[in-house]
């Protein structure tokens, strides 16, 4: 009895070792993978393919603008609010304009946009690339003598690092625009007294910075994305599951990634 | 007559899959200018032992030549130069959906030769009306039926003028008569271009009109039971399943039909 809930235990270590190595090790390929069909594309630009690319800045881009505006304006109001009610107290109102530039240009606006990135693109890549799985697309492109990762993932690597930073920007500026109605609505100050201070207090490499923090959210949101609908199952409950999984780890490596970077910017001054 | 060259050579060949085999110790070989059939009742592994021919999962032992060159031997290039020589039809058609089908035809060409976008989609349609499929060139997967579908992978799979084919189940799921002219055409593309033809197939019709030879695979003895000309082997096979499958005309091909369809 005892012996057989040891070999059991034991058993499952071991397996569940196995699961994690292989799969850590798999991933590790997939990385590969897509480094050298970058590598591939760069050396020779002709098999890329720049209709996908089109069609998924599209998608990834134009088409997420207006949430991406509208949650970013929101959470532009909703933060200049917050610290409106708290500054008021000291009379330091002004300062909003200053804590609201800041928190959206290095934090806010690139995750929100991450988050939203990783809800609408890292999801649809899993639901895509899963289906095509299970409809043997994927086998068909490897019997054509197509690698799929340079088929599949480098037009959305190439479109989703072209159009977070863009969303970023467009993102940012909302959310100050946010901030500024709430300062002129409930604080009753000036627009132009808000943006004078907005403009005043902004390095422009802070916002550069939280822009290039996006190009790597881009990458993390595609490999993970991708490499969620490349390991689905092909049952039926397969594509839903590499879809959630695609969403939550997608998340999980954005807030990761940024502490990090966090890190590596402070080790830098900024 | 000399005996044709050796298309694709198996030897003690043994396949499934993480690590469990299905099927064991296999050999058998193809030739230039034949159709060769893989027969079986479901679930016996016919479309396992097709997806380690073309490559796509490796073996658990033994050996498969294609060309003469090892499958699995040979690094990503030579593999990749090796899978452009043949083409493969899917049990589902495989199509990418966000193509039509004259671009899902034309893709292969894109990739693989210099030619330009007017010669692409020239010989595109040539091998789309092979399929009788010419009205339909600008219609996504989506909006054509499962016939159709299938007949559209064909002409994928032959734009680059293979040398070597593999069909699973080509007329699962088709009418009689449309099965008949998918028949007709394979044996047209056989003695036109004296490819071999690997087919996994259910149709009695198609194994006594157009198949030269088969093996027959078995679930319970996980490897081949029978190897040689089906009509022959229909009157004088000594394992009764073999004559069983092979003379069960007219009452059962509605069964069949019907599992086809399920897939
Ligand atoms: N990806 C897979 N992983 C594990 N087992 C599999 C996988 N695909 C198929 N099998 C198993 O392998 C066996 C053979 O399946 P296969 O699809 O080769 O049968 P088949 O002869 O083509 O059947 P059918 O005539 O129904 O198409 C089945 O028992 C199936 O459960
Ligand atoms: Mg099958």
């Amino acid at each position: 009895m005892v012996r057989n809930k040891v070999k059991d235990f034991v058993t499952g270590v071991g397996r569940g070792t196995y699961d994690e190595v292989s799969g850590a090790v798999n991933r590790i390929g997939f990385v590969g993978d897509v480094v050298s069909a970058v590598a591939e594309v760069v050396v020779s630009p002709r098999k890329l393919r720049w209709r996908d690319v089109l069609y998924y800045l599209d998608l990834c881009g134009r088409k997420s603008v207006p949430i991406v505006a509208a949650i970013c304006f929101l959470m532009g109001a909703i933060v200049a609010f917050q610290s409106a009610f708290q500054m008021r107290k000291y009379g330091a109102e002004l300062y909003v304009a200053d804590l609201l530039a800041f928190s959206l240009l290095k934090e806010l606006g690139p995750l929100m946009v991450a988050v939203i990135a990783t809800g609408r693109a890292g999801s649809s890549f899993a639901a895509e690339i899963g289906t095509m799985k299970v409809d043997e697309e994927i086998n068909a492109l490897e019997t054509m003598g197509i690698k799929p990762v340079r088929f599949l993932v480098i037009p959305k690597l190439l479109a989703m690092m072209v159009s977070l930073p863009l969303l970023t920007v467009i993102g940012d500026v909302v959310g100050i625009l946010g901030g500024l109605t709430v300062a002129q609505v409930y604080l009753g100050m000036p627009a132009s007294t808000y943006m004078a201070r907005t403009i005043d207090v902004l390095v422009p490499s802070v916002f550069c910075m939280g822009v290039l923090k996006t190009v790597f959210f881009a990458i993390c949101i595609t490999l993970i994305g991708c490499h969620c609908g490349f390991a689905a199952g092909t049952d039926a409950q397969g594509v839903g599951r590499a879809t959630t999984r695609a969403v939550v780890s997608g998340i999980f490596a954005v807030v990761l990634g940024d502490a990090v970077l966090t890190l590596i910017y402070m080790a830098w001054g900024y | 007559m000399e005996t044709p060259e050796k298309v694709i050579e198996v030897t003690g060949l043994a396949v499934g899959y993480g690590g469990r085999a299905i099927l064991e110790d296999m050999n058998f070989e193809v030739r230039r200018g034949e159709i060769f059939g893989i027969l079986g009742g479901s679930g016996c592994g016919k479309s396992t032992l097709l997806k380690h021919l073309i490559g796509l999962y490796r073996p658990l032992s033994g050996d498969i030549r294609i060309f003469g060159e090892a499958l699995n031997g040979s690094g990503g290039k030579a593999r990749r130069n090796l899978m452009r020589r043949f083409g493969v039809t899917y049990q589902g058609g495989a199509l990418f959906g966000s193509m039509t089908l004259l671009e899902n035809v034309m893709l292969p060409l894109e990739e693989f030769t210099a030619l330009s976008a007017a010669e692409r989609a020239e010989k595109a349609m040539a091998k789309l009306g092979m399929v009788g499929l010419t009205d339909f060139a600008d219609y996504l997967p989506a909006e054509i039926s499962g016939g159709m579908t299938k007949r559209a992978g064909l002409a994928r799979a032959l734009v680059l003028d293979p040398e070597l084919l593999f069909f699973d189940e080509p007329s699962a799921g088709l009418d009689p008569i449309t099965s008949a002219g998918l028949d007709k055409l394979i044996l047209n593309l056989r003695d036109q271009s004296r490819a071999a033809i690997v087919m996994v197939t259910h149709e009695l019709e198609s194994i006594f009109s157009i198949v030269d030879r088969v093996i027959v695979l078995d679930r319970g003895t996980r490897g081949i039971i029978e190897t040689g000309d089906p009509r022959v082997m229909r009157s004088h096979s000594g394992n009764d399943f073999v004559r069983e499958f092979l003379n069960r005309d007219g009452m059962t091909r509605e069964h069949y039909e019907y599992h086809g369809e399920k897939e």
